[in-house]
């Protein structure tokens, strides 16, 4: 069976918009760079077969990070300096 | 009356609640500790009581250090969770399910583990890091033969806990011999060769250097090791999952792997011993005959589950984290040294891992030029001996002068290093190296064309 366009669009945006919320500043940046560069590089596989093994990685990943965010709420701290604007110090 | 508000399409409908549900959501929304996302507050770490000269947690510096330890990576945590929380049974208590689930995991971790270097599940033992990994091997090969061999090759820059194993097998009897490398930072394979005799039991080379990112020529020393029948072990702790690596291929008897050194947990590690032929080694630790009897202990599921984890995703990741790591790496050496002159990279430029980047500014002090950059998570050489002001006996030993020893920082970038962190750590960099140079009598005589080399230094 084919994957619809509109589920792959929509698997992504879910997956952008959970990446964002990580509490972690390199998880943040890393997460949204390797799902930007997986559906890039993926974008042209057609096979169905390949297709919906895809998906459910993507799926699976989904679930990670949602779970990975929380526990970064919990018992994530801190930021970095350069994510502080305030710390565009003049020394 | 409380209503509340459902937004269906563009359509909004007001609908009357009963009074239940009402009192059930003013409760929740009366709780104001409850973020929106129904979690518990999060837990706060306070350090103030050990020590006082912690940065601002709002102001935390940039991480830089990827050779020290790695950050764990979430997908590893999400792994190792189960473990952690529901699944802690004894992987050696075989008369119950809490047993039997545990050794599942701690199996498929062990293949894990294998798949990513290349050899069969059972060629893997669990330690605890990469240190007794190595202890193992040096000190367990050459006591297992000892009534046989005497001899024992390493090079002057091993890890400290392989240069420490040899010396604690010279007291025991063994000859060590430790060769010198080239200034690029490789061995130099014909001295090897040299240097191998007919009693030698064990050759140790590291596969990438810890401090100036080398990597040494592995086939080539696997290759000559086996034609004279000498066991070989390579320290992999910063290769591993970072470099494609064949325990077949390269003829490694005996391998060292770390998981913190690559996004898994601290506190574990793994060894490679070959089956065929086969590699004996005398156990350090006495107890229950776990891992073929080569390393007794209650097996750690969790860290053992995580080791794994970040073996399979560095295998999956090996070619997108290197492509990463190599253009932040020349992006961060470009920087520099188009801005600041007399900077020199330490360790050969070809046979290297991007990740670790070694430099050396001339006529300025390492210790001060990290006490600038104090905004960045840096090391001048290996975090054992990062408390000493000594300058690093790998950089000695690649025959660095005193002054260029003393002035040199690594930049460990890995997996998560972003290219805003090292444009902020570039720019920093340029910033106080070049003010510290101002400052500097030294520099100003350079300047000026004085050779350094020439004065006489008066004592007083």
């Amino acid at each position: 069976m084919a994957v619809p366009k509109s589920q792959i669009l929509s698997l992504y945006k879910r997956l952008l918009r959970e990446a964002k919320k990580f509490n972690t500043y390199n998880f943040r940046l890393y997460a949204v760079e390797k799902i930007q560069y997986e559906f890039h590089t993926n974008k042209s596989v057609t096979e169905p077969e390949k297709l919906s093994a895809l998906m459910k990685k993507g799926q699976e990943n989904l679930d990670m990070i949602k779970r990975q965010v929380m526990m970064g709420q919990m018992y994530g701290e801190g930021r970095l300096v350069i994510e502080n604007p305030a710390s565009d110090n003049k020394t | 009356m409380f209503s509340a508000v459902f937004r269906s399409g563009n359509a909004i409908f007001r609908v009357r609640m009963p009074q239940n549900i009402v009192r059930c959501v003013q409760h929740q929304a009366s709780d104001s500790q409850i973020n929106t996302d129904g979690l518990p507050p999060a837990k706060r770490t306070d350090f103030s009581e050990v020590r006082k000269d912690i940065p601002d947690k709002e102001m935390r510096p940039l991480y830089l250090d990827a050779q020290a330890t790695t950050p764990l990576d979430p997908r590893v945590l999400d792994a190792m969770a189960p473990y952690l929380v529901s699944f802690y049974g004894n992987p050696h208590s075989r008369t119950h399910a809490y047993g039997w689930e545990t050794e599942a995991a701690v199996e498929k971790a062990r293949k894990q583990v294998a798949d990513c270097v290349g050899a069969d599940p059972r060629e893997i033992i669990f330690t605890s890091g990469a240190t007794e990994s190595n202890n193992i091997s040096v000190k367990g090969t050459a006591r297992f033969y000892k009534s046989k061999k005497k001899h024992v090759i390493t090079t002057q820059t091993e890890h400290k806990c392989v240069l420490d194993s040899c010396r604690s097998l010279e007291g025991e009897g063994f000859d060590v011999t430790y060769l010198p490398v080239k200034t690029n930072g490789l061995i130099d394979l014909k001295q090897l060769e040299e240097a191998m005799r007919p009693d030698t039991v064990l050759v140790s080379v590291m596969t990438v250097n810890n401090e100036i990112g080398v990597k040494q020529p592995i086939e080539e020393i696997g290759r000559m090791c086996r034609s004279k029948k000498i066991f070989f072990h390579t320290d992999a702790a910063q290769a591993v999952g970072k470099i494609p690596l064949d325990v077949n291929k390269m003829n490694i008897d005996l391998m060292s792997i770390s998981g913190h050194k690559i996004y898994g947990p601290k506190g574990v590690g793994a060894l490679y011993v070959r089956r065929r032929p086969r590699v004996r080694v005398e156990p350090i630790q006495s107890g229950g005959g776990q891992e073929r009897g080569m390393r007794s202990g209650t097996l750690p599921t969790p860290l053992c589950v995580g080791l794994g984890a970040a073996c399979n995703v560095a295998m999956q990741e090996m070619e997108y984290d290197h492509h990463r790591i190599s253009g932040l790496a020349n992006r961060l050496i470009d920087r520099i040294t188009s801005k600041v002159p007399q900077v020199i990279r330490n360790g050969d430029p070809y046979y290297t891992y991007p990740g670790c980047v070694n430099l050396s500014f001339a006529y300025v002090e390492g210790e001060s030029l990290l006490m600038a950059l104090k905004d960045i998570a840096l090391s001048s050489g290996s975090a054992c001996t990062s408390a000493s002001l000594e300058p690093s006996y790998v950089l000695r030993a690649i025959g660095a002068e005193e002054d260029l020893a003393h002035s040199s920082i690594r930049f460990g970038i890995g997996r998560f290093t972003t290219q805003a962190e090292i444009d902020y750590t570039a720019d920093k960099c340029i910033e106080h190296v070049t003010r510290l140079r101002e400052m500097s009598p030294l520099w100003e005589m350079v300047q000026e064309g004085i050779d350094l080399k020439t004065i006489k230094w008066a004592q007083h």
